[in-house]
């Protein structure tokens, strides 16, 4: 006898599928609102900025100029010095927004006492608004304030922090001290999910404290370390609150910022050139992302074969 | 009588002794570099803090040049040391009381602040949880891409991303209200990527027993998933909020007149007659956010945490 096996075939496929399509709409319903915001306020005016920066002059003037507006841009000295201390800013700051949170993770890893109360004070500048912690930075970086007293006491000549060379360090004291807590969260966390048994394993062996940091913790930590340079660069953008809340809008040229160029952009009404720079930024933004994404890509592989 | 190998035992125990004692200095040490350290950290809170309880004259006495500008707008220096001052000759609260009941125009701010982030906040999160439940449940190619895009926004800093969004509030006619700032901010993709990321934690197969039970896609929302990501959404609240409340960019592109800034932007304008009282509005202003961190504080380690993704 053959037996038709057609016959036999269950098929709930089709009934799966079926409510496989309508849960899939209703997963993209739940999406919508949010989708809708991005589209609107986000992607669309995105594509429509990078058409203003090939136009000559968008309310009014609509001729294609191609890549002109890039070239004034660049051309532009305010907008070199802004590019200059940005970057001067970035290559300094964003280190040692790394390394001393690292440090301080790795100390708070320790057995010591007050463990709790050390994270809870090293968080709270995060929390303070710029706006009330301005009053007492502008006190101690006044020329005749505590910051030249201290070096006035140390034998060194006083410092005009804010109309100097000197005005990228207090820069960069000012985002360390709001940074450092939320990088060093960071790397606890990190450092919490380092297996027990292998650092166990490692004191048996009475490995080296450096040797346990380098060959474990080190190890387990490369995402998060690719995290944190990646949200130290991103919020390394945001002491244009301090700069403009110290200086206002037009500080002096060692302050000036690439985020103040901007800024003074809108007032100006120069769409087109904005535009242009803004589509400068972003490349900039997403080439060193995207590097720091490979790099970490490298050497998380190197610890998987390892 | 000794053998050798008591001898041995006395020679390892004063060894083990003798290591035990380095590592308790060498503990002692760090927690006291780490003690000054956060001693450092905390005292321009605690600077704020304290000045503000000092009288208008004794401020002026002390900062008084500080705050002070010549005719040319340059800066005066005055030989006179500025004294900073940890705690008041006389402990008053007259720059309280002055803010408070006096002066209307600073707590019309700190309510202007309030009025522009609390709904952010709010929104922001509701917002995030329904696209967070979107892109948890079927992941397809699309919303990956999605998803990915979400990402390079969120990591756009803000002078990028406000171009796009001036350009529209501009197209909507909704420049220089408090639109401009609430639409963009209860959008921004920031707490959708954190949420997300706490909802791909949940077991599977917890939503598959809750199908089997016979839950619809909404019942999954609404019985397991939104109840499961509320420790997450306490968070990421936490995260927004103090964003938002220590909003510069977006007041000063969205706003023509400074009247209508918030206190974030307002408090660095404070003029030459009123030293005395911004510390004490600075006082007030982070209160908020302190009271938060108070009883927020594991929640916002959390949240910093699942950012980094361990294991994400």
């Amino acid at each position: 006898m053959k037996i038709d096996l057609k016959k036999y075939r269950v098929k709930p496929k089709n009934y799966m599928d079926k409510k496989d399509a309508k849960s899939k709409r209703v997963s993209w319903l739940f999406l919508f609102p949010s989708l809708t915001g991005v589209m609107l306020f986000f992607l669309v005016p995105y594509f429509i900025i990078i058409f203003y920066s090939f136009i000559m002059n968008p309310p009014t003037d609509y001729s294609f100029v191609g890549f002109k507006n890039y070239f004034t841009v660049f051309n532009n000295a305010a907008f070199r010095t802004a590019s200059l201390n940005t970057i001067k800013f970035t290559f300094l700051a964003v280190p040692l927004a790394v390394v001393i949170p690292l440090l301080l993770a790795l100390l708070l890893d320790i057995k010591i006492p007050f463990k709790s109360q050390f994270r809870t004070a090293f968080l709270t500048p995060l929390m303070v608004p710029v706006a009330s912690v301005v009053l007492v930075w502008q006190v101690i970086f006044h020329y005749n304030g505590l910051g030249n007293e201290i070096l006035n006491s140390l034998n060194i000549d006083s410092v005009d922090w804010f109309n100097s060379e000197q005005a990228l360090f207090v820069i960069v004291v000012l985002f360390l001290w709001k940074n450092i807590g939320y990088n060093m969260i960071l790397f606890m966390a990190a450092l919490g999910s380092v297996p027990r048994d292998l650092l166990e394993v490692a004191y048996l062996e009475n490995a080296s404290g450096w040797n346990i940091f380098w060959n474990i913790k080190f190890r387990y930590m490369t995402s998060t370390l690719l995290f944190v340079t990646i949200m130290s660069i991103i919020n390394s953008f945001k002491v244009f609150r301090e700069i403009f809340l110290l200086k206002g809008a037009h500080p002096t040229s060692y302050m000036y910022m690439l985020q103040t160029y901007m800024n003074n952009k809108f007032d100006a009404l120069d769409h087109h050139l904005l535009s242009a720079a803004a589509i400068v930024m972003s490349i900039v933004m997403i080439i060193i992302i995207g590097v720091l994404f490979l790099l970490e890509g490298r050497v998380g592989k190197d610890i998987e074969e390892a | 009588m000794t053998t050798k190998a008591d001898k041995y035992i006395k020679k390892a125990r004063k060894l083990r002794r003798l290591k035990r004692g380095k590592e308790k200095l060498k503990i002692a040490i760090i927690t006291l570099l780490l003690a000054f350290v956060a001693c450092i950290f905390l005292s321009p809170i605690v600077l704020t803090m304290t000045n503000s309880l000092m009288s208008q004259s004794e401020i002026k006495a002390n900062y008084g040049q500080v705050f002070s500008t010549d005719a040319n707008g340059g800066k005066t220096y005055i030989s006179k040391q500025v004294e900073l001052k940890f705690i008041p000759d006389m402990v008053s609260v007259s720059q309280y009381y002055t803010v408070l009941f006096k002066s209307a125009d600073y707590l019309y701010k700190f309510w202007k602040s309030v009025i522009l982030v609390v709904p952010i906040v709010i929104f922001q999160i509701l917002v995030a949880v329904a696209a967070s439940y979107g892109f948890y449940r079927f992941s397809g190619k699309l919303k990956t891409i999605i998803f990915f895009t979400y990402i390079i926004l969120m990591l756009m800093p803000y002078q990028v991303t406000l171009v796009p969004n001036y350009l529209v509030a501009k197209g909507l006619g909704i420049i220089d209200t408090n639109w401009a700032i609430w639409l963009p901010g209860i959008f921004s993709p920031f707490s959708v990527y954190l949420i997300t990321k706490y909802m791909k934690r949940i077991p599977v197969s917890l939503i598959e027993a809750a199908e089997i039970d016979g839950c619809n896609d909404y019942q999954v929302f609404s019985k397991i998933c939104f109840p499961l990501s509320k420790g997450c959404m306490i968070s990421c609240g936490i995260l927004v909020f103090i964003d938002y409340w220590n909003m510069v960019e977006q007041p000063v592109i969205m706003y023509k007149d400074e009247a209508d800034y918030p206190l974030s932007v307002f408090l660095s304008k404070i003029n030459e007659g009123e030293i005395g009282l911004a510390f004490a509005v600075a006082t007030i202003y982070m209160f908020l956010p302190l009271l938060i961190f108070l009883y927020g504080e594991d929640y916002l380690v959390e949240g910093i945490s699942y950012q980094g993704g361990v294991k994400g």
